[in-house]
């Protein structure tokens, strides 16, 4: 892995945003999705201008962009509006939630799942599930692939094992139902759910931190994923379903007999405590929680801003 | 078919373009309910056949002006483009165990039956019992449907009352149910006749759009300009453009043909439907039928073309909050054929044949005709130039 990804940029966030800007190409030019450059650059600018504001009212060492543009990425893909204002709007919740919305120093929901549920059920905006089409097999094992080398395979297997459970409870269904597999597989190749499982769901900040409890948290999402769509007939069934997932996700950490056991890189060390970084996709960075809360306990007593500069000046491991 | 739909209230209107015998037609659908006798109406073929004509893909003329004039108008710093007819499209829409017979109804022409059943054999053999001729793979089918918890919605022509209404053609038939699930069965008609199938499905809806969850919705190319002969031959182009777009894209999207607040259409096909036309068509909450014009409907108009391989699952739909106008628009721009001559005129002549070669090709990738035949189509008569004057001439009046 490491010989395989060593000539990518260093911070997987930069391969996240390739692979999200190629998508959107692709959406753009060759699926005719309704998206004009102006609303891609409304919804990337309202996404920065909401991080900046954040940061300095946090007080964070510098202005950190790069997940911010994920998310407006992310947002262009999946939301729809009847305005720019709706799509900027959006981008602001998504950003506005990673510092407000937040319990023990942790983000509790997704950011951009976050904003995609808020816009659909107030009604400003919309999610098109069917508009990537149904992708071959190849395809999907392709955007696996990339997904693997984008994110150093950090969260890959939260993915994997997502779709997995879902292929299972789909081939089960039709099994049931007397369905042919074509069914199945016609479900399983949409371009969303591959979109879902590898950008969407793998985001560290926001899911279990050990394999095994992730991989209990994927059996949740994709049962959750089960309930809402052939139980109550609703659409977007994984967006609700990790919606409610993911504020639970530290507690699959506490399953007895799972417990946390963090990535070989990801054991809380003196240097990644030392993370200064609000990010919602950097996989290295899911010690940032327990930074900010220490951050926010100092405000409180008024003397955090000596001691984050003295942060910022920190060892980065994980750059 | 047409779905007016708010909240859990489902209204569904069948129409089917069946030509043959009374006697061999019928139609199973299976519903989420057990449908009472009044949930059940027979309606009138003219509303739908104005909803078709309302959110048909249009045409729309503009006639050129005189260059000379438009010359003279610019100076004034004015527009001189007028748009004008509109024409409507001719689109064609697109036993035994186990077995509970629920309710038998007799409604207008059709003889109704509503069923429920544990197992697909059972079913089938009821069908075929009744005289329902099924498609050998029919029994996986109903017996998927079965399990998912769905009943039968069983109609046939009662010939008797057909004859005694005195009518050639059949009403469409409508259901009314409340249901979660927004949710389009079309997998039985994959088994129906040889290949692929046609359908139009239309929404009427309160928020916005409508869309299929679990295929691609692509929309139809629209907003070009195309050559003035087509006015005379819309329906061949609509009927070829589509087949173009769904070799091009393998068969494989819903097509979204119109949507449109049903309050105004700019251009309009047809007038929007009134509001007792809307309540025909199951718009429960369109006010009462003396409001003329309607509110808070939108209108979906979707075509597919399908098959098992393409389309194995039935069509899962959602509303959005869309409420963007869309429509298939192609437009005819004529040219000008006055007498003025001046300089403007000269280069508006000019540039005809480019344009005239531009819409050639737009045509020929719509639809896949060639240009060879699209060329011997077009009225490419080129206006006789008489050279302007001189400023000599026009000094000493030569």
């Amino acid at each position: 892995m490491g010989k395989l990804t060593g000539w990518l940029p260093r911070d997987p966030r930069t391969c996240q945003t390739a692979a999200l800007s190629l998508f959107l190409l692709y959406g753009v030019t060759r699926l005719r999705l309704p998206l004009s450059a102006g609303d891609v650059t409304l919804t990337i600018t309202s996404a920065l201008a909401t991080q900046f504001f954040f940061s300095r009212a946090y007080r964070l060492a510098h202005f950190d962009p790069r997940s911010a543009l994920i998310t407006a990425l992310s947002l262009c893909l999946l939301l729809r509006s009847a305005t720019p204002v709706g799509m900027m709007l959006g981008a602001a919740i998504a950003v506005a939630s990673k510092f407000v919305v937040r319990v023990g120093g942790r983000h509790l929901f997704n950011p951009s799942n976050l904003a995609l549920v808020l816009m659909i059920a107030v009604g400003w905006g919309w999610v098109t599930p069917g508009q990537w089409g149904n992708i071959g097999i190849t395809a999907v094992v392709l955007a696996g692939a990339g997904a693997w080398v984008v994110t150093r395979a950090a969260r890959l297997d939260l993915s994997l094992a997502f779709l997995g459970f879902w292929a299972l409870i789909l081939i089960g269904r039709g099994w049931i139902l007397g369905d042919p597999l074509e069914i199945a597989l016609h479900s399983l190749k949409s371009g969303s759910l591959v979109l879902f499982a590898f950008f969407m769901l793998s985001d560290p900040k926001t899911t279990p931190r050990g394999r095994l409890p992730r991989v209990a948290f994927a059996l949740a999402i994709a049962l959750g994923g089960y309930l809402v769509t052939f139980w109550l007939f609703e659409p977007h069934g994984f967006l609700w379903s990790l919606v409610f997932c993911t504020p639970l996700a530290p507690l699959f950490d506490r399953i007895p007999g799972l417990g946390p056991d963090p990535l070989p890189g990801l054991r809380p060390t003196k240097e990644n405590r030392n993370e200064e970084t609000l990010s919602c996709a950097h996989p290295h960075r899911h010690l940032a929680w327990q930074r900010l809360g220490l951050l926010r306990l100092l405000r409180r007593q008024g003397g955090h801003s000596p001691l984050q500069q003295q942060l910022s000046r920190g060892p980065r491991t994980a750059q | 078919m047409v779905l007016a739909r708010h909240n859990d209230r489902t209204v569904v209107t069948m129409e089917n373009d069946y030509r043959g015998d009374p006697r061999e037609f019928a139609m199973v659908v299976p519903v989420p309910t057990v449908l009472s006798r009044g949930q059940i109406h027979v309606g009138e073929t003219k509303v739908l056949d104005h909803l078709d004509a309302y959110t048909a893909p249009r045409l729309v003329e503009y006639h050129d002006p005189d260059p000379c004039e438009v010359e003279r108008r610019m100076r004034r710093s004015l527009d001189a483009v007028s748009e004008s007819v509109v024409l409507p499209a001719s689109a064609q829409p697109g036993r035994a165990s186990g077995v509970t017979v629920e309710a038998r109804y007799s409604v207008g022409e059709y003889d109704v039956v509503i069923l429920s059943a544990t197992e697909s054999n059972g079913l089938e053999g009821w069908l075929r019992a009744n005289g329902y001729r099924l498609p050998p793979a029919a029994g996986r089918i109903l017996g998927s449907y079965i399990r998912q918890g769905l009943h039968f919605f069983v109609a046939k022509v009662n010939l008797e009352r057909h004859q005694g209404l005195g009518r050639s053609t059949l009403r469409p038939l409508q259901i009314a149910y409340e249901s979660s699930r927004f949710m389009l069965p079309i997998r039985l008609g994959t088994l129906n006749a040889d290949g692929p199938q046609e359908l139009f499905v239309f929404t009427l809806t309160r928020a916005g759009r409508v869309e299929p969850v679990n295929y691609r919705t692509a929309r139809l190319p629209t907003g070009m300009n195309i050559p003035v002969f087509i006015k005379n031959d819309f329906a061949s182009f609509y009927r070829d453009m589509f087949d173009r777009q769904v070799k091009t894209e393998g068969m494989r999207p819903v097509f979204l043909e119109y949507a449109w607040d049903m309050a105004w259409c700019d251009p309009c096909a047809a007038d929007p439907l009134s509001a007792k036309e809307l309540r025909q068509l199951g718009v429960f909450w369109a006010e009462t039928p003396s409001q003329s014009g309607a509110q808070n409907v939108f209108v979906t108009r979707m075509h597919l073309r399908y098959d098992a391989t393409t389309f194995p699952q039935d069509l899962i739909l959602h509303e959005t909050a869309d409420r963007t106008n869309f429509q298939g628009r192609y437009a005819l721009q004529h040219p000008w054929q006055g007498e003025s001559r001046c300089a403007a005129s000269e280069t508006y002549l000019a540039q005809l044949p480019a344009r005239w070669d531009r819409e050639a090709l737009t045509l020929a990738e719509l639809t896949g005709w060639t240009l060879e035949e699209i060329n011997r189509r077009m009225d490419r008569k080129v206006l006789t130039v008489e050279p302007s004057p001189t400023w000599w001439q026009r000094l000493w009046k030569q």
